[in-house]
């Protein structure tokens, strides 16, 4: 089915590329940190955009046009972020930009694509709590990630404490207080829960490892939820191995630790740990396989991994390209009307959807890690889970949805009062 | 493929004898649909273990370490080794050679947590007649958590005639301690008592399960003696602090020496110093990158490697920048910055934006366990050596050797030094040159704790500044306490008000000092501290 579709959209392409490839190419951003402290993470989807955008135009481009990625560095500084988008927009006028990584990134830009009314994809996971009429999240919200992934340590592993152990900023803090609301609804008592901040880049963990080892060390079996950003999560696991922690006694569940980050470390101390995603490289899945095949090729190493957020923006861009040819156009408020209710297929073999709330539907893997720093499933939900923006386990956003479609048209809509908050996002 | 898979197989079957195989190997070959069942596997490892195979502690060990492959053109289960690409394949039945494959024709007996402790009970069983006394152990440590009957009575079978005295005393703890949940009221009293002071955290837990029970006499005996452990834990914290803030105080002294050099004593306030640890990492990277056979030796040869390649790269900057700007502080702070830079981008583009994997050699993982409660980790230690070890070397450079008496005279009087013969420019690159090979011996320590990657040397710049300012700039000595002291004030901090914030009050503890005492804790004295 799928090769068929595939294979009439190559011939269309085809034809129509050859009566009018000659005009003006689309345009689309690429605001991913090429250097700086993110370049390590971001330099991958700038890769990934770029060979999403060669293999659309060996298909003969979209709408007969050829397609252009306009590379820009915004330097993993918050600021020039804002500044690289105004100037992708409206200087090199291009019809989307897929980009950011870190949260503050995300806010930083989100008033440019407001008051110039483009579109940004944002691929990567996130703390939720908004929902902009300009941007598609196409990483998972918490209710994506953090929720189901707490809901397989208590009922699977029979987890009874909680270390939710995060990087001082605002997706672990947010999350965190997602899910300390969603424990204690649970019935977790106060003291069964360990929350504690480190500072970005943390690398001396001994005595925190030391405290989880004496708090799960008392009877009651123990897990550490961490959101504990990039670099620092090599020198934490390090730590752990330091003090004999295994993942039997205490198991890590990650929500930022993907193949990427563990292709940099020695993977050793790190066998049992657990992450949660919405995609592992070691998926098996055709899809899923030719997409590596693609990616390996590309970038010309049979060594590079493949990770959730690279996943994302292969949704994202599929989604983009599908809206397009749907709307007719390129022009961002046609585009995102048209965005809503579109499907693609998913690398990990179901089809994900863009929700009204410009959030997607998305299946939920644990992970265990593996010596060859590899994740092996261990558990998955058995649908897709719809992105919720706002989380119902805060008591400021459970009444609150957001709706993009008409007669609702809000990001920020509450359902009792029945009105908009205004803010856009 | 699959037509030379049988053929090997039946050449093998013909040399091995149908008999011998048969007897042993039946077993794990039934067994291997089983096992690459995600939703079996664990009745596939309860029949192995309760098999009286002589191979199932080798079939539930490979399991365990995740070399137990089913081989898929024959369901053949098999011990499979990582050879280039493939695997090279021994048949788990009889150790048969049975030659390399790809990596697709063979799947993984895939396990999880849950099974993973489940399998080292199993193993721990079958371990406690190893030969070997330290699995023999490993295996009561293992056992300790879970007690059962049958297991109770088997420990207590082997503990009579159990020769070594770790072991048999260990094997008298199970004991106790199953007495503790099943024994009568007197065994139970006559247990507590005969515990002692016991910090196992087993031993607090069924401790504190008596506390509360029904009967008064043994609860007052269980909290009185739970009462004195926690006070000998909460002393043990205390002495784990402590030497948590000696760790990381090595660690602060040991990034900043090379700067207690280039800036304490030469005056040079150089922003690349932490591009110098990083290119000492990298050089360890390398190593064990070209030699990966090596990564035993890895570090005692990357110590004289990182310290000539930084020594180099430190006399080349000063050669080409910093001997040009002398007496010009603000320009050698930005061009020396600019270094920075430049030197973590040709990184980047060299090697990679990602950080690159090091290695840690055997010997330096584990820990020493002095008590139940209280253990060091060996790197931890070897580092805070290393550390004193590299400040006493520079120390007697410094002050015994001819090149340290010109350095001294150069960095406290330039021109009477020139005077009196001494070649000032030469000395001046060979002491940045000093200064920068120590940051790369500090690189190559600390590859062992954090990672390696372009951004490495941030992380720890503005450290190493604050350690030579409080110390005193110009002051080894200084540099050294105020690296351990700062260590200490921070670990001491952390539990009570975290990590983020006790780094703040640090900093703003160490503003304060300096407005009251700008020199530092070691203040320089006589003429050179006069300009």
């Amino acid at each position: 089915m799928k090769s068929t579709i595939v294979g009439s959209l190559m011939a269309a392409g085809l034809l129509i590329s050859q009566a009018s490839m000659a005009a003006d190419p689309i345009k689309v951003g690429v605001l991913h940190s090429l250097s700086g402290t993110m370049a390590i993470s971001e330099t991958t989807l700038k890769d990934t955009m770029l060979m999403l955008v060669e293999q659309q135009n060996a298909k003969g481009g979209l709408l007969g046009r050829e397609l252009e990625a306009v590379v820009v560095d915004p330097a993993s500084d918050w600021p020039l972020f804002a500044e690289k988008a105004r100037e992708l927009i409206e200087v090199e006028k291009v019809d989307a930009v897929f980009g950011a990584w870190t949260s503050v990134s995300r806010k930083s830009v989100l008033p440019v694509f407001e008051e110039l009314d483009s579109i940004l994809f944002y691929p990567v996971q996130y703390e939720g709590e908004e929902s902009s009429k300009n941007v598609f999240y196409t990483g998972a919200a918490p209710n994506q990630q953090a929720i189901p992934a707490v809901d397989y340590l208590k009922d699977d592993i029979g987890v009874e404490r909680w270390v939710l152990a995060g990087t001082d900023y605002v997706y672990p803090r947010t999350t965190n207080k997602i899910l300390e609301a969603y424990l204690k609804d649970n019935g977790v008592a106060e003291e069964d829960i360990l929350i504690n901040y480190t500072p970005f880049g943390h690398s001396d963990w001994q005595s925190i490892v030391s405290s989880i080892k004496k708090f799960g060390s008392e009877g009651k079996k123990t897990a550490v939820v961490s959101t504990i950003n990039g670099d620092a999560n090599v020198p934490f696991y390090k730590e752990l191995g330091n003090q004999n922690v295994s993942a039997e006694d205490i198991p890590v569940v990650a929500f930022s630790v993907g193949e990427e980050e563990l292709s940099g470390i020695d993977t050793a101390p790190l066998v049992g740990h657990l992450a949660a995603w919405n995609y592992f490289m070691s998926v098996d899945t055709p899809e899923n396989d030719e997409f590596i095949n693609t990616w390996q090729k590309f970038i010309g190493s049979d060594e590079r991994v493949s990770n959730d957020p690279m996943e994302a923006h292969y949704i994202g861009f599929n989604m983009w390209v599908q809206a397009v040819e749907k709307a007719g156009t390129t022009e961002p408020a046609a585009v995102q009307d048209a965005l809503i209710g579109v499907t693609v297929p998913n690398l990990t073999g179901g089809t994900s959807e863009m929700l009204a709330n410009h959030h997607i539907t998305k299946p939920v893997l644990i992970g265990e890690i593996q010596d060859d720093g590899q994740f092996d499933v261990v558990w998955e939900t058995e649908d897709l889970v719809p992105g919720d923006a706002w989380s119902d386990f805060l008591p400021d956003s459970k009444d609150i949805i957001s709706d993009w479609t008409a007669p609702v048209s809000c990001g920020n809509y509450n359902k009792v009062t029945e009105q908009c908050s205004g803010q856009n996002y | 493929m699959k037509v030379l898979a049988g053929l090997l197989c039946s050449l093998l079957w013909s040399f091995v004898g149908p008999s011998l195989a048969a007897e042993q190997g039946d077993l794990i070959d039934t067994l291997s649909e089983e096992l690459r069942n995600r939703k079996t596997v664990e009745q596939a490892i309860d029949k192995i273990a309760e098999s009286e195979s002589e191979r199932r502690a080798l079939w539930l060990e490979a399991i365990l370490e995740g070399n137990l492959y089913v081989r898929k053109s024959d369901k053949k289960a098999v011990f499979a080794v990582k050879e280039g690409s493939g695997f090279s394949l021994t048949a788990a039945s009889d150790d048969a050679s049975l030659g390399t494959v790809g990596k697709r024709e063979v799947s993984k007996v895939k396990i999880n947590n849950a099974l993973r402790g489940k399998l080292r009970t199993a193993l721990a069983q079958l371990a406690l007649t190893n030969p070997d006394p330290q699995k023999r152990l490993a295996a009561v440590e293992q056992m300790l958590g879970d007690l059962d009957d049958d297991k109770a009575d088997a420990i207590r079978q082997l503990e009579k005639d159990e020769p070594d005295a770790d072991v048999k005393s260990l094997m008298g703890l199970a004991g106790s301690i199953y007495q503790l949940t099943v024994g009568a009221k007197e065994q139970k009293l006559a247990v507590i008592d005969s515990l002692g002071i016991n910090t196992r955290p087993i031993v607090v837990q069924r401790l504190e399960m008596l506390a509360l029970s029904d009967d008064a006499e043994v609860a007052a005996s269980a909290s009185n003696m739970l009462k004195k452990i926690r006070s000998r834990i909460s002393l043990f914290e205390k002495v784990e602090t402590l030497l948590f803030g000696l760790s990381l105080g090595s660690v602060l002294a040991m990034a900043a020496i090379g700067l207690a050099i280039t800036f304490g004593v030469m005056g040079v306030i150089n922003m690349a110093h932490g591009e110098m640890i990083m290119i000492g990492a990298y050089c360890t990277w390398f190593l064990q990158h070209m030699l990966p056979g090596f990564i035993e030796y890895s570090l005692i040869v990357a110590i004289p490697l990182a310290f000539s390649l930084t020594f180099i790269v430190g006399m080349v900057i000063e050669f080409f920048v910093i001997r040009h700007l002398y007496g010009r502080p603000l320009e050698t702070l930005l061009a020396t910055f600019g270094i920075s830079l430049l030197l973590q981008q040709t990184v980047r583009t060299l090697v990679s934006p990602q950080n690159v994997p090091v290695s840690n050699p055997s010997w330096l993982t584990g820990q020493l366990q002095i008590d139940p409660a209280l253990s060091i980790a060996v790197n931890r230690l070897v580092i805070f050596v290393f550390c004193l070890l590299v400040f006493a070397v520079l120390m007697w450079l410094l002050k015994k050797t001819f090149f340290g008496l010109k350095v001294r005279a150069v960095s406290q009087n330039r021109q009477m030094a020139r005077a009196m013969g001494a070649q000032s420019s030469r000395i001046d690159a060979m002491t940045f040159g000093l200064g920068a090979g120590i940051a790369g011996v500090a690189g190559v320590a600390l590859s062992q704790l954090t990672n390696v990657g372009p951004n490495m040397g941030q992380a720890y710049i503005v450290d190493s500044f604050m350690v030579v300012v409080f110390g005193g700039v110009g002051n080894l000595w200084g540099t050294l306490l105020a690296g351990l002291s700062l260590g200490i004030v921070n670990k001491f901090l952390e539990p009570w008000v975290g990590a983020v914030v006790a780094k703040i009050v640090v900093l703003v503890f160490i503003i304060l000092f300096i407005q009251r005492y700008p020199r530092g804790l070691f203040p320089q004295r006589g003429r050179a501290a006069g300009n």
